[in-house]
């Protein structure tokens, strides 16, 4: 399992492309939101949790063909299936090898571009954290996702369809506690919330994501 | 007709969209089911 | 004999055949009955006016979108568990069922909530897990769609069907944390002390009842269709390798 996350990790830095790709979207959308709502310091400070937390999404969601559709197109997934490893324990490698190239970074970006943001102080740290809670989830849902679509030509769409409503309370519970944080309320409550949601996540989907992957490779 | 009052507009378009999503969808569903009958005993 | 024995594709289609004119018969007469009571024969609420005969349609809608998603993981469980065709078939056939009656339950509600709170659309949490459900309800359909393998498509669908019921719970509660609604609390319930008044009340559970049979009726119709789809295909296949 260490081998196979490492490898993907490899991949993922020396096959260029994915791994800086997603940060870069980050970034454009970070930078094109004051475009889009006009460059006032108090709207952006009260809107720039949650639009760093869209960001984020759909930057992973973005990245998330690469998870599983390389390694279908190349057989590379055929092999991981007759291997020793579980296919849940192959699938949960891969999706915590997505969380360390694309879900880490972000929430390690996220506060430079809450301060473009104007996003408030105490707000930019819980940002991070609440990111750091969250990609996983991300990561993992997505993970459910590829699997799903492998089998479909094309699937970026479809895919994009089925997970983003499966988003919705991660988005909800990260958005909130950093919002919270920015307001300068308390933001215990959301972050809790959100761990449960993915550790629950994380606990759970490789089962479901390991299930679709058995029926697309049959 | 019974008296409606000021919201009759709403009523009324609530009661219109509905039967028109619902006769759509039964009037699609009936079409198809019709269709395959056909396709199945050709 | 088994229960199991009427999923048989050829029972199905038998006792189904023979049961659904009264299905729809039954579906036309308490829906048409219902909702004629509701409108021309129910006093109007002291506070809401005339609106409150929008609740012969909303309430039943909404009732049936979620009751869809149910029927859906069901059938799915019954096809993970016991392989049987025309168990993935109905999942299949109740999501645009669903769907549609998700879109009715919003559209009467917008169309209600204009007067009522001044504005077709708040963020509150029942519409808006209620879009969710929507949205949910789409991905699945497009799954479906997506997949050229039947039973692969079954398969990968009923799995989505499951994690989806989930998350659509999982989403309702979060999107509750999330924001305070102006929707109303739930209108009939056993357990409360005051519930809405029998005048309103009856054509109500008339209309549930014919909401509830008439999902029943194109469900079912719908399950025919996909099995003689399959047959029809069944056949083609057949005759090309011939």
């Amino acid at each position: 399992m260490i081998a196979l996350l490492l490898r993907d990790l490899r991949l993922a830095v020396r096959a260029g492309g994915g791994f800086g790709l997603a940060l870069a979207f980050f970034t454009i959308l970070a930078v094109l939101t004051p475009f889009a709502v006009g460059p006032e310091t108090p709207l952006l400070a009260r809107i720039a949790p949650g639009v760093l937390w869209l960001g984020a999404l759909l930057a992973c969601l973005l990245s998330l063909d690469r998870l599983l559709a390389l390694d279908a197109a190349d057989g590379t997934l055929e092999l991981l299936a007759v291997a020793p490893l579980p296919l849940e324990g192959a699938v949960a490698a891969k999706a915590a090898a997505h969380w360390i190239v694309t879900g880490l970074p972000l929430a390690l970006l996220a506060p430079v571009l809450g301060v473009l943001l104007s996003l408030p102080g105490q707000g930019a740290w819980v940002l991070t954290l609440s990111l750091g809670i969250g990609t996983p989830a991300l990561s993992f849902i997505g993970a459910f996702g590829a699997a799903l679509t492998a089998g479909v030509q094309r699937g970026g769409l479809l895919m994009a369809l089925i997970v983003l409503p499966l988003y919705v309370p991660t988005l909800i519970f990260g958005a909130e506690a950093a919002g919270r944080a920015a307001r300068g309320a308390d933001p215990a409550t959301p972050l809790m919330l959100l761990g449960a949601v993915s550790l629950g996540c994380v606990a759970l989907m490789p089962l479901a994501a390991a299930a679709a992957l058995r029926v697309n490779l049959r | 007709m019974p008296e409606l009052g000021k919201y009759a507009a709403e009523v009324l378009l609530a009661y219109g969209a509905s039967g028109a999503i619902l006769g759509a969808l039964i009037a699609v569903t009936l079409w198809q089911a019709r269709a395959a009958k056909r396709d199945e005993e050709r | 004999m088994s229960i199991w024995e009427y999923a048989n594709p050829v029972r199905f289609m038998g006792w189904t055949g023979r049961l659904l004119p009264w299905l729809w018969g039954g579906a036309a007469l308490l829906v048409v009955g219902g909702l004629v009571w509701g409108f021309f024969f129910t006093p109007d609420d002291f506070r809401m006016g005339s609106t409150v005969k929008i609740i012969y349609l909303h309430v039943p809608s909404a009732l049936m979108a979620i009751n869809g998603w149910f029927v859906m993981v069901v059938a799915s469980l019954i096809w993970l568990i016991r392989r049987h065709h025309v168990s993935a078939l109905v999942a299949r056939a109740a999501a645009p069922v669903g769907a549609v009656m998700t879109v009715v339950g919003l559209v009467t509600g917008a169309v209600w909530g204009q007067p009522m709170w001044g504005t077709w659309w708040v963020w509150d949490p029942r519409l808006t897990s209620f879009f969710v459900l929507f949205l949910f309800y789409l991905g699945y359909i497009a799954l479906w769609q997506a997949i050229e393998d039947p039973d692969a498509a079954a398969d990968l669908t009923s799995v989505l069907a499951l994690v989806g019921g989930v998350f659509a719970i999982l989403s309702r509660y979060a999107v509750l944390f999330w924001n305070q609604g102006l929707h109303q609390g739930a209108t009939l319930s056993l357990d409360a002390e005051e519930n809405i008044a029998d005048v309103f009340w009856l054509p109500l559970v008339t209309t549930m009842a014919g909401f509830g049979l008439l999902f029943l009726a194109l469900v079912l119709t719908r399950a025919r269709m996909h099995v003689r789809l399959r047959r029809a295909r069944a056949r083609m296949l057949r005759t090309r390798v011939a």
